[in-house]
């Protein structure tokens, strides 16, 4: 139906263009304002646009309608039951596209009899209605016509009209983000007080499985996450920070030409490689390997250790941290070197005096920016951190994070609406906000300190 | 012709010929190349102690690429080569024994634009002398410090506002927190690259009667692009044209019988 | 004014000290730049030397008579009758037939699984497609399952061979024999059993000395107690001489129970002692490596050595019970213990053989880019994870190229300069910064939830995939239509051009190149990208090949994650041939990115 509908739709707009076009080719071009092709785009444009709207509205319109036949055919008295209507609803459909498993009773075959037949009258309706439309938008398209008639602007109009709508589909996605998780978030919230969420010691979704103890106490509090995800972002930031930072200095102030051009592609090769590769190599390689040394030395390492996962998410931030502050650290005028190096400064005074206390907001926002990265990073603390949620900071033991658990617990088969699946909503709100918070505060800084040396 | 001409004054005292001071920088078959660009042409100058030498000429023509030279700033640019020979009070610039972190504590060097570092002034000013160990105590460094912002004329006004930062100023304020900054370390020579072109009118004045009195302790060397400063601030000029010096001598007798024809039609205006 | 002192000792000190200072921070950048190609090159090595060997695999050359009683009894050659014939049976008697010795149970069960299943239907596929071929004697290269392939390529144990000095004699040729040597020919792997027994017997010793240690401070505890009774009951405190008294029984069990600890050590340790420095025979175990003699085209593993003498059991059997001269019989080992290693030694010997025989044969592993997942390590594919991420791609691509440009010329050229504008530049920033599995949570809720899309589908996949990378495409032909100069939209304004004309007709081709760079390094972090991925559902084990956008999938990098989380030691290694397999098409990818950069290169 689907298919049908879109090949008249097509058809009918290829139409219009044609006519449109020829039409205006007839008239002397001396007089024509836009081109023929133009007038043939306003054709197509005044077709597409209804039978497009004929089928936004039409199609769930008429979905809605049989359902609400079907399931009324089945049972008037389900109207109500929002759980059994929708479960009874889906047998319907399963009956009526021929693929219910086992016998289906007397009323279910009458109901699905309903729903075909309505499906089917309502699908004819909406294939015609939308033959119509277009063949109505031809008409008018054709008489509006004229040889003074401005196509163009009207097409452009509408061009723009799409490009603004392209341009919004970012828009569109936050506000998506944002109810997603917000809603789902605020029916955990009916469940889990969210005093205990956000300051609770222990995190145990799993005891929340069963019915008469959802929401049960002390078993939704994120601060063991809090812990872990802290402590594997302060390891990845004390690897990263350091060895990002000197290497972006580095590059900017002594590196020749030469060695920048052999650098800058390791570091781009490192960016570029996908976080599940990383974590393949923390799970099994580093976080072994720090066990078995950790054992030789007498100390007893988790094999999960907070330690592998932070290590290997440092490496991961590098490039990000490097190339960030190579960035800012150009940016600072090269007016301030000479000054520096006029007095007599060698290149590490006017690095460490002049340059780095110059560039220090735009670090500062790099630094947001990477560790912004690291707690909402996936991959590599799912395969090499653990998941029990031990509230230490010891590097050694194995620590969760916001991420493990919200995958932990929206991988394999969820049932909807219990607290532990709306708990990982909660977490991607909680996670949403706190990234996006540092981002923002950060690009502010970046924007700000980019003006000043502007 | 002559009606066209800059009309100089030159004061009384500072008439008389250059032999009359001592030599401070001589600079032999000194010869610039950018990469693939011949900057200079073998340009052999003596600068006298104690004065001001202005160095003008148009655009391009290599004044401030000279003025690089004599700290040794053109290091700093990987694609610069220069050779010849600088000699500061008869030590050879280029000599391996001589340390570019301590030529430059000894030739200062104030830029076009005002370039404070987006520190307090006070940390501007101490910049210098910190990184050259030398002050012992904070009371000497305060002593500096002071004493550096008064030489340059700054003091007065900015002595309440010593922790604000240097870039708050005002652009003529700035220039001279840079002059101060430039001679905190006392260097026997301050280069300035044409410290006044982004400076208006009245800070203009500032600075060039700044220099008047600086060069009782300092040999001062400016590269200019106005004939009426390099006039009214210098003892000696030289002139550079594509490159080469052309001409050089009494900042008077340049500006009133120049020997060479084109020094002639630059200080006629003929280009520029 | 104080002045510069240039000149003393003192001045030329600090120089000295301030340049030392500027080489060690060079020094520490460099040391930055070092441990980044460091990692980056322990990480590829890594992933290369893991990965490499499952590029290819190792087949038993077999011949197996297709018996027409067993696939196709009444003669019908019809395919789907031969189809459902048992060739697994056919190829396991094969396998019974080249080691016939083997009757036990548990060893016949070693037999049939040194095979992959994939060998039976490799022979079932020839067979249907060639009915002609019941009744015949089919020759084919039969798939080894994974641990037998592993062994192959050399993870198994390493083996030590040295002629016999004396004259030999086997008891028997079947099950338990004896073999006897004129010389002392195990005196060398006797001392080293003794030595072993001498180094364990130490170890209980020093276990014995630290429980000897807590023992002693348990009794000094118990003093300790002892004074605290007293002291309480000399204070009349009934509550505290209770406790007191129960604590003391609690500690007189535990010292009860160290003590005897501490005893049963030092006897193990003496008894061990004993036999390591007397000269009686040793009996072998599973932590020792493995002792065999080969003798008459035979194997006898030693389950007990002396000095010219071993017991043991037949593993091949030798073609009589004679004698073999000094040199024509063999003391083997098997250095790897039999507990460290996935196959047994007499697995080790059957393999031996079929490599003796010439059988193994070592080949490219094509199976692995034609099949799908698998269970079995030696069946698994990727060509399912491939397609999936094609799909993916497609879907990504299709929708973000033209949303991308069209939302870049938006903002480059028509949009107006007020507030609407800036949130959506500021959201498009912001939206490049979210973490990737909120992407995911966003397509769970709407994709799947709401909107009711199936689960594990290329086509949601590829949708949040496209809204995950859309903000990068935005943000790279913004980057592109910025670098054309506005001179070229002026011009062709100036000739009567309209805005959008302009811009359509001469500065998006010249942006196009820029654009395409962009977009091919979308798509390569779209490709790498896996948390959203594992949000909407595309973890699960999927064995067909997906053949359109709804059918479920997984993706490379979520196919490389299910692997790696498998437990077989041949998964790991295909974990990191499927990573090389990522790698090389994200590097394919850059480098088109970077040839596109390149050649279309414009400066203005």
């Amino acid at each position: 139906m689907t298919l049908l509908y879109f090949a008249t739709l097509l058809s009918l707009v290829a139409a219009g263009y044609y006519f449109g076009r020829s039409r205006a080719a007839a008239v002397s071009q001396a007089a024509l304002h836009s081109r023929p092709a133009y007038h043939g785009a306003f054709v197509a444009i005044a077709v597409l646009l209804p039978m497009l709207a004929v089928f936004a509205v039409g199609v769930p319109l008429a979905q809605r309608l049989a359902e609400a036949q079907a399931v009324n055919a089945f049972d008037p008295a389900l109207a109500g039951d929002e759980l059994r209507r929708g479960a009874v609803l889906r047998d319907i459909v399963a009956v009526a596209a021929g693929r219910f498993s086992g016998e289906p009773s007397a009323a279910l075959q009458r109901a699905a009899e309903t729903y075909r037949s309505l499906r089917s009258w309502s699908d004819a309706l909406l294939i015609a209605g939308g033959l119509a439309f277009g063949l109505l938008a031809i008409a008018f398209g054709l008489r509006s016509l004229s040889a003074r008639f401005r196509a163009r602007n009207h097409v452009e109009r509408f061009v723009t009209v799409v490009l603004f709508a392209c341009a919004s589909v970012a828009v569109l996605t936050t506000v998506g983000i944002v109810f997603s998780v917000l809603f789902e978030t605020l029916r955990f919230f009916e469940r889990v007080s969210p005093v205990e969420f956000l300051f609770g010691l222990h995190w145990s979704p799993q005891t929340a499985i069963r019915a008469d103890q959802a929401g049960s106490s002390g078993a939704f509090g994120i601060i063991p996450l809090v812990a872990g995800t802290l402590l594997i972002t302060t390891i990845a930031i004390l690897v990263a920070g350091p060895i990002g930072l000197f290497s972006a200095i580095y590059l900017a102030e002594y590196a020749s030409p030469r060695f920048r051009a052999i650098v800058k592609p390791i570091l781009e090769i490192l960016a570029g490689i996908p976080t599940v590769v990383l974590g393949f190599f923390a799970a099994l390689t580093l976080a072994p390997w720090i066990r078995d040394s950790g054992g030789l030395l007498g100390l007893n390492v988790a094999s999960e250790s907070a330690l592998a996962a932070g290590i290997v998410m440092g490496m991961m931030i590098i490039p990000f941290i490097s190339s960030l502050s190579d960035d800012v650290i150009n940016a600072v005028p090269q007016s301030l070197r000479d000054g520096s190096y006029a007095m007599g400064a060698t290149r590490s005074e006017t690095v460490k005096k002049v340059i780095l206390p110059a560039a220090f907001a735009g670090i500062v926002s790099a630094f947001m920016l990477a560790i912004s990265r690291a707690v909402g990073e996936t991959m590599i603390v799912v395969m090499a951190a653990g998941l029990a949620a031990n509230l230490t900071f010891n590097p050694l033991e194995a620590v969760t994070t916001f991420t493990v658990q919200i995958k932990t617990i929206l991988v394999g088969d969820q049932e909807f609406d219990s607290a532990k699946t709306l708990a990982a909503f909660a977490l991607g709100f909680v996670l949403f906000f706190f990234t996006l918070t540092l981002n923002v505060i950060a690009l502010q800084i970046v924007k700000r300190y980019r003006e000043q040396y502007d | 012709m002559m009606n066209t001409m800059v009309h100089v004054e030159v004061p009384a005292a500072d008439r008389g010929p250059a032999a009359d001071r001592a030599i401070k920088v001589v600079a032999r078959g000194v010869n610039v190349h950018y990469g693939e660009k011949h900057a200079l042409h073998d340009v052999d100058l003596d600068i006298p102690e104690r004065a001001v030498t202005a160095l003008i000429g148009p655009s391009g023509c290599g004044k401030s690429t000279f003025l690089r030279c004599l700290n040794r700033m053109n290091d700093t640019i990987p694609v610069a080569r220069v050779t010849g020979r600088i000699e500061i009070d008869g030590h050879d610039i280029h000599d391996p024994e001589l340390d570019v972190v301590q030529l430059r504590a000894r030739v200062g060097m104030v830029f076009q634009k005002p370039n404070p570092f987006p520190k307090s002034v006070y940390e501007n000013v101490a910049y210098g002398p910190r990184i050259h160990g030398l002050a012992r105590t904070k009371g000497e460094l305060d002593e500096i410090v002071v004493s550096s912002l008064r030489r340059a004329g700054l003091y007065e006004e900015v002595k309440d506002r010593l922790a604000d930062s240097g870039t708050g100023l005002s652009g003529g304020q700035q220039q001279r927190l840079c002059i101060a900054r430039a001679i905190a370390v006392s260097p026997e020579v301050i280069l300035m690259d044409e410290p006044c072109s982004a400076l208006d009118p009245i800070a203009t004045a500032k600075i060039e009667e700044l220099m008047d009195e600086l060069r009782e302790n300092f040999t001062i060397i400016i590269v200019t692009h106005s004939m009426q400063q390099a006039a009214r601030v210098s003892q000696r000029t030289a002139f550079f044209h594509l490159g080469s010096l052309v001409e050089e001598g009494p900042t008077e007798t340049i500006f009133t019988t120049p020997k060479d024809r084109r020094t002639l039609d630059y200080i006629t205006g003929r280009f520029g | 004014m104080r002045t510069l002192d240039l000149e003393s000792e003192a001045a030329r000190a600090r120089v000295r000290a301030r340049y030392r200072a500027e080489a060690r921070f060079k020094a520490y950048g460099l040391i930055a730049i070092a441990l980044t190609a460091l990692f980056l090159v322990i990480v590829l090595s890594d992933v290369l030397i893991k990965g490499l060997p499952a590029f290819t695999q190792h087949y038993l050359e077999m011949t197996v008579k297709v018996d027409p009683a067993e696939i196709d009894p009444q003669g019908t050659r019809d395919p789907t009758v031969i189809a459902s014939g048992d060739f697994q049976a056919l190829v396991r008697n094969e396998m019974r037939a080249a080691f016939p010795e083997v009757r036990d149970r548990a060893g016949r069960r070693q037999l049939d699984g040194i095979l992959s299943t994939g060998a039976a239907d490799r022979l079932r596929d020839l067979v249907v497609a060639d009915p002609g071929l019941v009744g015949q004697s089919v020759k084919f290269s039969a798939l080894l399952t994974d641990d037998a392939d592993l062994y192959y390529k050399g993870t198994g144990t390493s083996i030590r061979r040295r002629g016999g000095l004396g004259t030999a004699a086997a008891s028997a040729t079947t099950g338990d024999v004896t073999v006897t040597s004129s010389a002392e020919d195990f005196a060398a792997e006797l001392g080293s059993v003794k030595q072993v027994l001498a180094e364990r017997a130490r170890v209980l010793r020093v276990e014995a000395d630290r429980v000897r240690a807590s023992l002693r401070s348990q009794e000094a505890g118990r003093v300790a107690l002892q004074q605290g009774l007293a002291a309480a009951r000399a204070a009349n405190e009934p509550t505290r001489v209770a406790t007191f008294e129960s604590r003391i029984k609690d500690q007189d069990a535990e010292i009860e129970q160290l003590a005897r600890r501490v005893a049963e050590l030092d006897q193990q340790a003496d008894a061990l002692q004993a036999r390591a420095t007397g000269s009686g025979d040793e009996a072998l175990d599973e932590s020792l490596p493995s002792l065999l003699v080969a003798i008459d085209g035979g194997l006898v593993k030693v389950s007990e050595v002396g000095r010219s003498k071993i017991s043991g059991t037949v593993l091949l059997p030798p073609a009589s019970a004679g004698e073999a001269a000094p040199g024509a019989w063999q003391v083997v080992s098997y250095v790897t213990p039999e507990a460290n290693r996935r196959v047994s030694d007499r697995e080790v010997a059957w393999l031996e053989r079929l490599r003796e025989q010439g059988l193994v044969q070592r080949r490219f592993n094509w199976a692995f880019f034609t099949s799908g997942d698998s269970r079995e390590p030696e069946l698994a594919g990727i060509r399912g994870a491939l397609v999936g991420s094609a799909l993916m791609l497609l879907v990504t691509l299709v929708l973000c190229l033209p949303i991308g440009v069209a939302a870049a010329i938006y903002l480059e050229e028509f949009a107006p300069k007020n507030r609407l504008t800036e949130l959506i530049e500021v959201n498009i920033n912001n939206l490049a910064a979210v973490p990737s599995i909120v992407f995911g949570l966003l397509g769970l809720a709407v994709f799947l939830n709401y909107a009711g899309l199936p689960r594990s589908a290329p086509l949601v996949g590829g949708l949040v995939l496209a809204l995950l990378v859309l903000p990068t495409i935005i943000i790279a032909s913004r980057a592109a239509l910025k670098a054309v100069p506005p001179s070229i939209k002026e011009a062709a304004l100036g000739v009567g051009a309209s805005h959008q004309q302009a811009i359509f007709h001469h500065v998006l081709p010249l942006a196009m190149p820029g654009i395409m760079t962009g977009t091919i390094i979308g798509m390569a972090h779209a490709l790498g990208e896996t948390a959203p991925l594992l949000m909407i559902g595309m973890v699960a084990f999927i064995v067909e090949v997906p053949t359109g956008l709804t059918d479920a999938a997984t993706a490379l990098p979520v196919q490389i994650y299910l692997w790696s989380d498998l437990p077989e030691i041949a998964f790991q290694s295909k974990t990191a041939a499927a990573i090389i397999v990522l790698l090389l098409f994200l590097f394919v990818m850059n480098g088109a990115a970077i040839v596109l950069r390149k050649r279309f290169e414009r400066r203005w």
